[in-house]
C-alpha cells in the first residue's frame, strides 16, 4: 500500500463547507437504532465545540426508505426534501446538515436533479405549494454530519481524553472504515475524500490516534440495502453480503468498525450475532464480536463520554473489550440502566457469542 | 530573410519519417522537439507488436536517418504569427524561424492510470502499466515483478470509458497486452497470465496471428470482461472482480501483478500550440483534420499539416504511412503555391 | 472465487487437447449443435465452465452431447470438438 497515493485523492477531493450554522435534521432509524449517537452529535458541536446547530421539531422523514424501496415516485420524495428546505428556510437558516445518509443521498441528488432539469424543481416547488403551502429556499450548503465532525476532528483529538490506541501495548487499534454507499458513490465530488477512497472516516480515525486498515471488500455494502433487508424473503442475501465483509476483514483482526450511516452499524452489529448463532463462528478474540460504532459513539468515547450514556449498550456485540483495549473506565453494572437509573433488561446471552 | 524551412513539431516517430521524407524530397525540414532527443514513446518501447519486433532497432534506423537533418531538441514554440502564408516562429532558446509550412507530429500521452481510481494505480504496489513493463523488459529491473504467478491484463484502461471521457478506441492495447502477454509467460513460464478483454481488435497485418500464438503456445487465458476494481489482501497481494461475461457471471481472483494497458489520449499542452495556428480538436481532444478521408493530413488552416497520433490513437506503421504521405502533401502544397523554400530547391 | 478451483482434470483434458486453448468464443459450436435447440448443450459454454471449475454443470450439459460432429465440422479454429467431448467423458468419469 502506498499511502501518498491515496493522500493526492483526499487532496483532490476536498469540499468547502462553513465551520457554523446548520439546520440539523435527523435520521428516521438512527434513534432507535444507537440512540447516544445523534444527542451525542448535538452536544458536541453545539457544546464542545460552541457552534450553533439548530433542529426543527417540524422535521419528518426524507423519503429515503421509501423512495429505496420503491413504495413512492422521486416527485413525492422531492417533494418531502422540498418540504424540509422550507423548515430551514423559515428558520433562518442555509446551511443544511443530516444525520443520515441514505437522506444526504436523496439531498444531493435532489439539487443536482433540479440543477439539470429547473422544470422539476419548477413543478415540485408547485406540489409543495399545493400540499403544504410553504415556500422553499435550497440550502447554501449540504453537508453530512460526519463531514462536521471530519472538519473538526483536530479540534475534537485536542479535547481527547482517549485515543484509539492500545492503552496497554500502546499499539494503535486497527479499525475498519465503512462508509455508506449513499455518501459519495453517487456523486464522488460530494464527498471528502472521493467515492473509491473515502477519507470521511479514515480522516477521523487517524486524527484520533487508531490505524486504518484497507481490506479487499471495503467498498462493498453492508448488507442492509433495502431491497436486500426490508423484502423479507431477501434477507439471505443481506447476511451473506454481511459474511463476505466479515471473512474479507477478519485476517487483519480489526479492534473496531467505524460507520457513517444509519443502516451499517446497525447491520454490521446484529449481524454479527446471526452469523455467531447459524455458523458458530465469531470475528473478535475470545468469543466476542468486532464494536461496529457510529462515528459520534467513537467521537463521543474519545472525548470521554460515560460509555452507557452514549447508548452503547444498545449494540448486540460487546463494546467492552475495546472500552478495556482504550483504557476506558466504566461501570459493568450500569450497563443496562437507563439515564434515571431505570432498568432496561438484561439480554440473555447467546450460545455463541458474548454479549458482556 | 530567413531562409524559409518547414517545420516539424515533435520529434517522435512522426516528426523523425516527415523529416526525413521531406529531406529525401529536397526540402528543408527543421525538427522542434522539447525533449533532450528524438524518438518519443519509441524510446521507451523494448519490442513491437505484433512480432516482438526490436524497439532500438527501428529507432535507430529512423534516428539515423535524421542524422543530416537540422535538428532543435529541448526547445519549444513560444509563438507562431502568419503572414502572407509564411509562419514566423519564435522558440523558446531565442531562435526564430520563417517557415512555409508546419507539421505537428505532437503524438499523444499515455492515459494517466491514477485516473481510474478503483484499479488502485500509485496505492496498491503490484498495479504497473503497459510503459513500465517495456521499460522492465529493458531493464530487468523493477521489484515490483518478482517471480509472479499470475498475471492479470487489464486492456482498455483509460479507453471506450466515459467516466473518464475518453469514449474511443486507442487501437495499440490489444495488440500490445498479448505481446506483453506472451513476453512476461517466456520470462516467467511457470505463471497463469490472464487478459480482461472486451473486444480483442486485432486488425492490423499479423496481429490474429499473434492472437492464436498466444492462445496456443503461450496459454494466455482471454477473460472477456473488464476488471471493476482492484484491492490488496494482507498479503499484498491483489484481489480483482470482474465479470466472466462468456458465461454471465462474476469472478474474484487473487493476482502477483496487474498491468493496466493505458490508452492515449491527446498530448498535453497541444492546445497551446493549437491556438497559435488556429487549429481545433475534436471532442475526444485529438486535432481535428480537414475530413475523415481525404484531408488527413491536413488541418482547416492553410500550410499546417499534421502526422501521426496527434490526431488519433495510431500504431507505429499508420503513423509511418501518415507521415510519409504528409511528406508528399505538404510537397504538393509549396509547388502548388510557389513558395520560396520550392524554387530554392530548383 | 477464482483461487479455489482445481484444474488438475482440465489440465490433462488440455495436454490431450491443446487446440482447446484457441477457442474464441465465436458460438458456431453453439449455434450449430443439434441437441442445443431443445437442451442447453452448448459446447463453448463447456469448455469455459471446465476451465473455471464449474466441471458439474458442465457435465450435466454434455450428457445432452448427441456427438454428431456439426461443431467440429464449423468450427473456424478447427479444433477437434468430438475428440474433446470423448476426453471429457474419460477423464472426468474417472472422479
Amino acid at each position: 500500500m502506498i499511502v501518498e497515493g491515496k493522500q493526492k485523492i483526499w487532496a483532490d477531493y476536498q469540499k468547502d463547507i462553513p465551520d457554523d450554522h446548520y439546520f440539523y435534521v435527523r435520521s428516521c432509524i438512527r434513534q432507535s437504532f444507537f440512540p447516544g449517537s445523534e444527542v451525542t452529535f448535538l452536544d458536541i458541536t453545539r457544546n464542545k465545540l460552541g457552534k450553533d446547530f439548530y433542529e426543527s421539531a417540524y422535521h419528518t422523514t426524507c423519503g429515503g426508505i421509501a423512495y429505496h424501496s420503491d413504495s413512492i415516485p422521486q416527485e413525492t420524495a422531492m417533494t418531502i426534501i422540498a418540504r424540509q428546505f422550507a423548515l430551514m428556510h423559515e428558520s433562518g437558516y442555509e446551511n443544511y446538515v443530516c444525520s443520515c445518509i441514505t437522506s444526504f443521498g436523496c439531498y444531493t441528488e435532489t439539487l443536482e436533479t433540479w440543477h439539470e432539469f429547473p422544470e422539476l424543481e419548477a413543478k415540485i416547488r408547485q406540489y409543495l405549494w399545493d400540499s403544504c403551502k410553504k415556500e422553499f429556499a435550497k440550502p447554501k450548503y449540504l453537508a453530512h454530519a460526519s463531514d462536521i465532525i471530519y472538519k473538526f476532528r483536530h479540534e475534537i483529538a485536542r479535547q481527547a481524553k482517549y485515543k484509539l490506541i492500545n492503552a496497554k501495548t500502546g499499539e494503535p487499534l486497527k479499525v475498519v472504515e465503512h462508509i455508506g454507499c449513499h455518501y459519495s458513490k453517487m456523486f464522488p465530488s460530494k464527498g471528502f475524500g472521493g467515492a473509491e477512497y473515502p477519507h470521511v472516516l479514515v480522516g477521523m480515525v487517524e486524527a484520533w490516534g487508531g490505524e486504518v486498515i484497507d481490506y479487499p471488500e471495503r467498498r462493498q455494502c453492508c448488507g442492509f440495502g433495502f431491497r436486500q433487508y426490508l423484502i423479507q424473503a431477501n434477507r439471505g442475501y443481506s447476511i451473506s453480503n454481511t459474511h463476505k465483509k466479515f471473512e474479507s476483514m477478519e485476517p487483519y483482526e480489526p479492534d473496531l468498525i467505524i460507520t457513517n450511516c444509519p443502516g451499517c452499524p446497525y447491520f454490521l452489529d446484529r449481524w454479527q450475532y446471526v452469523i455467531a448463532e447459524q455458523t458458530g463462528k465469531t470475528y473478535g478474540k475470545n468469543g466476542y464480536g468486532i464494536p461496529a460504532l457510529t462515528y459520534e459513539e467513537v467521537a463521543g468515547l474519545v472525548m470521554g463520554y460515560n460509555p452507557w450514556d452514549l447508548g452503547l449498550q444498545m449494540h448486540q456485540v460487546a463494546i467492552e473489550p475495546l472500552l478495556d483495549k482504550m483504557g476506558i473506565e466504566y461501570d459493568p453494572k450500569a450497563k443496562y440502566k437507563g439515564i434515571n437509573g431505570k432498568d432496561l433488561g438484561t439480554p440473555i446471552n447467546p450460545i455463541n457469542i458474548k454479549l458482556q | 530573410m530567413n531562409e524559409h524551412k518547414i517545420l516539424i513539431i515533435g520529434g517522435g516517430p512522426a516528426g523523425m519519417e516527415t523529416a526525413y521524407q521531406l529531406k529525401k524530397l529536397g526540402l528543408k525540414p527543421v525538427i522542434i522537439e522539447r525533449s533532450d532527443k528524438l524518438g518519443g514513446h519509441l524510446a521507451q518501447w523494448d519490442r513491437l507488436f505484433p512480432a516482438s519486433d526490436d524497439a532500438e532497432a527501428l529507432l535507430e534506423k529512423m534516428r539515423e536517418q535524421c542524422i543530416d537533418i537540422e535538428k532543435r531538441l529541448n526547445t519549444r514554440i513560444t509563438n507562431i504569427t502568419k503572414e502572407n502564408n509564411i509562419f514566423h516562429v519564435s522558440l523558446s532558446n531565442g531562435n526564430s524561424y520563417d517557415a512555409d509550412a508546419i507539421v505537428l507530429c505532437t503524438g499523444f500521452d499515455l492515459f494517466k492510470a491514477e485516473r481510474k481510481q478503483e484499479y488502485g494505480y500509485g496505492i496498491y504496489n503490484n498495479v504497473i502499466t503497459n510503459a513500465e513493463l517495456e521499460h522492465y523488459f529493458k531493464t530487468h529491473n523493477d521489484e515490483r515483478i518478482n517471480e509472479p504467478k499470475k498475471i492479470g491484463f487489464v486492456h482498455c484502461v483509460g479507453s471506450r470509458d466515459v467516466k473518464v471521457n475518453n469514449t474511443y478506441c486507442s487501437k495499440v492495447c490489444c495488440a500490445t497486452a498479448l505481446k506483453q502477454a506472451c513476453e512476461i509467460k517466456e520470462e516467467f513460464p511457470d505463471s497463469d497470465v490472464y487478459c480482461f478483454y472486451m473486444d480483442l481488435r486485432m486488425f492490423g497485418k499479423g496481429y490474429e496471428d499473434l492472437y492464436l500464438k498466444a492462445q496456443k503456445d503461450f496459454d494466455i487465458k482471454c477473460v472477456r470482461g473488464r476488471v471493476c476494481e482492484v484491492s490488496e489482501n494482507i498479503e499484498g497481494k491483489l484481489v480483482i472482480k470482474a465479470e466472466d461475461t462468456l458465461l454471465g457471471t462474476p469472478m474474484k481472483m487473487t493476482l502477483d501483478l496487474l498491468v493496466l494497458m493505458c490508452g492515449m489520449e491527446k498530448a498535453s499542452g497541444i492546445e497551446r500550440i493549437q491556438n497559435m495556428l488556429n487549429i481545433k480538436s475534436n471532442a475526444d481532444g485529438f486535432i481535428e483534420t480537414r475530413d475523415t478521408f481525404y484531408g488527413l493530413n491536413h488541418t482547416k488552416e492553410e500550410g499546417v499539416f499534421v502526422a501521426g497520433a496527434c490526431t488519433s490513437p495510431k500504431t507505429l506503421p499508420d503513423t509511418i504511412a501518415e507521415a510519409r504521405a504528409a511528406a508528399v502533401e505538404v510537397f504538393n502544397y509549396l509547388k502548388d503555391n510557389g513558395q520560396q523554400t520550392f524554387s530554392l530547391r530548383f | 472465487m477464482m483461487d479455489d478451483i482445481d484444474l488438475e482434470l482440465f489440465n490433462k483434458l488440455e495436454a490431450l487437447n491443446p487446440d482447446i486453448k484457441t477457442c474464441m468464443a465465436c458460438g458456431l459450436c453453439t449455434a450449430t449443435c443439434t441437441t442445443g435447440k431443445f437442451t442447453d448443450m452448448s459446447f463453448r459454454k463447456v469448455i469455459l465452465m471446465l476451465q473455471r471449475g464449474k466441471d458439474k454443470e458442465a457435465i450435466e450439459k454434455v450428457k445432452s452431447c448427441m456427438m454428431c460432429g456439426k461443431c467440429m465440422m464449423v468450427c473456424s479454429r478447427g479444433i477437434n470438438t468430438r475428440n474433446i467431448l470423448l476426453s471429457i467423458t474419460r477423464i472426468y468419469n474417472e472422479r
